[in-house]
């Protein structure tokens, strides 16, 4: 399996994604910003960080960047497609998941392990995980408020394409349980061909016993399938 | 034009002063070398109070590759790996406009480290504050955790923790102490001190704009009512262009183009290229209509007395210009060669083809004043707190009040605000004894922790400079790691006054004394002088940051618990010392009499016991015992695993109170399995340590056997309500 990973000034989890899929034996490629061609490539990460500082909006000149056009194109045609924090906001940014992320109701960045819950395995990205079963991710970010018009909102719960909700150790779905104000608890998104994820928690740090539970490598795993 | 004495004055100097710079010169300066030399001159670059003190601290051991200073110490960690680390303050910067100033203090110790050819691989603090009833401190707490976040975070380096206090003496004084530490190759360190002439001195970075224009000597003075006004003082951060810088500088670093460097932190390119040329003999000449510049018009004086952040200067090899150029401009910065070294051992400056400014550089750097100030000795209250008043309080209620007050309660309130894990290496985050960080791609790692006691220093600064040292040394063992080097924050009141500068004098003599004893070299630091406001000081408040190393990845320890069953061993012994106590602190207000007692060999034996036995694999978990005493220490512990414990009445003629939050020092508890004690004694007792039996590990009941009986839970409730109480949005 073959990926890259789009490195844009300010990212700073590049290094960590890519850490995590060499150890899956990905054959990666880091990608800079200014480059104009894509390799030839069967996954796409668009990694977390502060691209551009994050200053305008969130993503928001990342998702004007020149790799961005070709990362669109093979979009378009079904490539596989991981936007993780920072990468989901660029993702929504440049059109190819569709809502928006607002600043966290509580106003502060958050930063912990957080509880999500599998809603589906029936996707390119966590088959090999159980669906209801409850994940420990970390969540680092400052805009991970999920928001969507009901007329989406709908079509996300029916298509299957909310992957990850955020929950508690018992699953339940609730305001409690919601770390940012994100809308019906949504952690993560597909768009409607269910190639292109993007997502706020970062299963890239948690792939490595060392430092913390492995509840990331499925998503790795199921990529590899 | 001439000099007045209210130029003299508005730029920090004294009269005498400037009549010393005047015989440097042999002439008038002009404003620009006026501000030139207050730049210079002022107690934040020059150190004129401290360096005379500073000099008693031991600086080297045989792990110790680079002292004080350089931009941070260097120490070999085995193999080819040296950590890079200094802690710095930003005290008044905070204190005027809390979010920049605490971002700033990150953004500046970070490019202290990855200067010296480190990638910086965590960053902590140490935040004091006012009482929590003064109507400031909300409004501060909230803005320094955001900027520390803010920076931090958007830059990619962990926040792993630190300490956050709170007492009235901050008042109108906070303290921000960011430390960052780095991860480097030995071979490649690179330092400041500039060699051969007519090499190439480069200005790499963010722009130059009016921002922190004189920040040096507003740090260098005391506070007054209108403090406010030195706002325009403070520089503003951008962390996104120290990603960029941090990422340009450490790809140029990996060939051998740069000769040195250093970056424009405080008084910015005045002291960057005075350092540069002072240490390397040499003159330095700039061309100053190169200097890239933000903002239309700005004038010699500003450019050399901005603050704006992000920059560094460069001397470069021959030849290299053309590539090095290549890297800053993939990362879109500025690179652009203003001057060159020279013979004359001058500062030289040229704006608009006329020369502006023409001072030997010895007299901005060896010939700056140093002073041997007045100091007097500090009163010591003798006074013993008569138990019997006490006797009246409950232990179970004591407990609570403690672990619910503002300075033991849980902090996850501000540590959730920090990414403590971006880098994907942190083993151990904040809320434990010590940080612990993985060297990257390595078997090992290393320990960090950071520590201050104003209380005991201001009860004793001789006894309490050494408190710090041997609770920081304390910390790191407590994980598992062998303490190595320390680097240190001193933070005082106003030192022309002879009352702080004792208080100064005696807490260097404190921790002089710890390090040496145990051989744990102070190799960075900073001295923070005039925290003070209308005449009004802070307690002396000595920070200390400490780095320990793991050479097996698999023997850290933390302060959970494990299994109901096994036991918990004190180590050291319990007097019972209460004065100086968080105990009589929350419960009573009463912070009197001498703080306990530090006895090094104690210290030293108990801390080599305790690594001793971690080695030998008969250590579940630990902690140290600091302040809020043994009970406090067990109810942490408890509150890490929500497993419960049963520990047994002292045997001893103790009273109770006292045995239980009575802060002697040099204690740690230690979990092991019941089937080890054995073995465990007979070592202890023939190291002639002491220890004791004190508790037993249960599921839920954190109780003392026929006093008191409290579920886990509920402690774990009291300990997390403080902050989200104080903080909630009104």
């Amino acid at each position: 399996m073959k990926s890259s990973v789009i490195v844009f000034p300010g990212s700073n989890c590049d290094r960590d994604v890519a850490i995590a899929l060499e150890k899956l034996q990905f054959k990666n490629s880091m990608i800079w910003h200014k480059e104009t061609e894509l390799p030839k490539s069967d996954l796409i990460v668009v990694p977390g960080g502060f691209s551009y500082g994050d200053y305008l909006r969130s993503g928001a000149i990342a998702a004007k960047s020149n790799i961005l056009s070709e990362v669109i194109n093979a979009g378009k045609k079904g490539a596989l497609i991981l936007g993780i924090c920072n990468g989901f906001q660029i993702l929504i940014e440049c059109g190819l998941l569709k809502g928006a992320l607002l600043r966290n109701s509580g106003l502060k960045f958050i930063s912990k392990n957080i509880l999500v819950k599998v809603q589906s395995n029936n996707n390119k990205f966590f088959n090999k995980y159980k669906t209801n079963e409850i994940l420990k991710l970390n969540i680092a970010h400052n805009e991970g408020n999920y928001f969507t018009d009901k007329k989406h909102l709908e079509e996300l719960e029916n298509n299957e394409l909310i992957p990850l909700k955020y929950c508690d150790e018992k699953g339940n779905i609730n305001l409690k349980t919601n770390p940012n104000g994100s809308i019906n608890n949504i952690a993560a998104i597909f768009n409607n061909n269910k190639n292109i994820l993007g997502m706020m928690p970062h299963p890239e740090r948690m792939v490595d016993k060392i430092l913390s539970e492995e509840d990331g490598l499925g998503l790795f795993l199921s990529l590899m399938n | 034009m001439t000099i007045t004495k209210n130029q003299i004055k508005t730029h920090g100097l004294k009269i005498n002063e400037y009549e010393k710079i005047k015989e440097l010169l042999g002439r008038d300066a002009n404003l620009l070398e006026l501000g030139i030399f207050s730049a210079m001159w002022n107690e934040h670059c020059s150190y004129k109070s401290s360096k005379i003190h500073l000099k008693r601290l031991p600086t080297r051991s045989s792990i110790v590759i680079q002292g004080p200073g350089e931009n941070a110490g260097v120490i070999d960690i085995g193999d080819d790996d040296a950590i890079v680390f200094k802690i710095e303050s930003h005290n008044h910067p905070s204190f005027i406009e809390p979010y920049q100033g605490a971002a700033t203090g990150v953004g500046g110790i970070l490019r202290d480290v990855f200067t010296m050819g480190a990638r910086p691989i965590a960053l902590m603090n140490s935040i004091h504050f006012g009482s929590p009833q003064n109507k400031k401190t909300q409004n501060l707490l909230s803005g320094v955790v955001s900027g520390i976040g803010g920076y931090g975070n958007s830059v990619g380096i962990p926040t792993v923790g630190g300490e956050t206090k709170f007492n009235s003496t901050y008042n109108e004084n906070i303290l921000v102490n960011a430390m960052a530490i780095g991860h480097a190759n030995k071979n490649k360190i690179f330092y400041s001190k500039a060699k051969g002439l007519n090499k190439s001195v480069v200005y790499v970075g963010s722009k130059t704009g009016r921002d922190g224009i004189h920040g040096a000597t507003m740090a260098s003075a005391e506070f007054d009512e209108n403090s406010e006004e030195k706002k325009p003082t403070v520089q503003v951060g951008d962390p996104f262009t120290e990603k960029l810088l941090l990422e340009a500088c450490l790809e140029l670093m990996k060939d051998n183009s740069i000769i040195s460097i250093q970056d424009m932190g405080a008084a910015g390119l005045t002291s960057s290229s005075v350092e540069m040329a002072s240490k390397g003999k040499l003159g330095i000449e700039l061309n100053l209509n190169k200097v890239p510049c933000r903002e239309n018009n700005m004038t010699p004086y500003e450019m050399m007395l901005s603050e704006s952040q992000e920059r560094m200067l460069i001397i470069l090899d021959d030849k290299k210009e053309v590539e090095a150029k290549k890297i800053f401009d993939k990362w879109d910065l500025d690179f652009v060669v203003i001057g060159k070294t020279t013979n004359t051992n001058r500062l030289v400056l040229n704006f608009d083809n006329q020369k502006v400014a023409d001072i030997p550089i010895a007299a901005l750097s060896d010939e700056a004043p140093l002073y041997d100030r007045k100091w007097t000795k500090v009163k010591l209250s003798k006074n013993k707190i008569k138990i019997k008043d006490l006797k009246k309080i409950k232990i179970e209620d004591a407990l609570i009040k403690i672990l619910s007050s503002p300075n033991h309660s849980n902090k996850s309130w501000i540590t959730d605000q920090y990414d403590q894990v971006v880098m994907c290496d942190t083993v151990q985050k904040s809320g434990g004894d010590s940080a612990v960080i993985r060297i990257h791609d390595k078997d090992k790692a290393i320990a960090i922790s950071v520590d201050s006691s104003a209380n005991y220093c201001k009860a004793d600064p001789k006894s309490g400079g050494k408190q710090i040292v041997c609770e920081n040394w304390r910390n790191l063992i407590s994980v598992g790691a062998k303490p190595l080097a320390i680097t240190n924050c001193l933070n005082f009141g106003n030192p022309e006054k002879p009352k702080i500068m004792g208080e100064f004098v005696e807490c260097i003599n404190g921790i002089k004394e710890a390090c040496e004893f145990l051989n744990f070299p102070v190799v960075s630091g900073n001295v923070s002088f005039y925290n003070e406001t209308n005449s009004k000081s802070i307690s002396p408040t000595p920070v200390i940051g400490g780095i320990g190393v793991f050479n097996n990845i698999k023997k850290i320890l933390n302060i959970k618990t494990k299994k109901p069953g096994n036991l918990i061993l004190a180590i050291g012994k319990t007097l019972g010392h209460i004065e100086q106590s968080a105990f009589l602190k929350e419960n009573f207000s009463i912070s009197d009499g001498p703080p306990p007692e530090v006895n090094l060999t104690n210290e030293k034996n108990n801390g080599l016991a305790v690594l001793k036995l971690i080695k030998e694999n008969f250590v579940l978990s630990a902690h140290d015992i600091s302040s809020g005493g043994m009970l406090v220490a067990l109810a942490e512990m408890s509150m890490a695993s929500k497993l419960g414990l049963k520990i047994y009445k002292p045997k001893k003629l103790i009273n109770s109170i006292e045995y239980f939050f009575g802060e002697d020092q040099g204690r740690y508890l230690l979990e092991i399995d019941k089937t080890n004690l054995k073995k465990i004694e007979s070592s202890l007792k023939k190291s002639n340590i002491f220890f004791e039996v004190i508790a037993e590990i249960q599921n839920d009941m954190f109780e003392i056997e026929k006093t008191f009986s409290i579920k886990v839970n509920d402690l774990y409730n009291h300990n997390n309500k403080w902050y989200h109480g104080f903080n909630a949005v009104n």
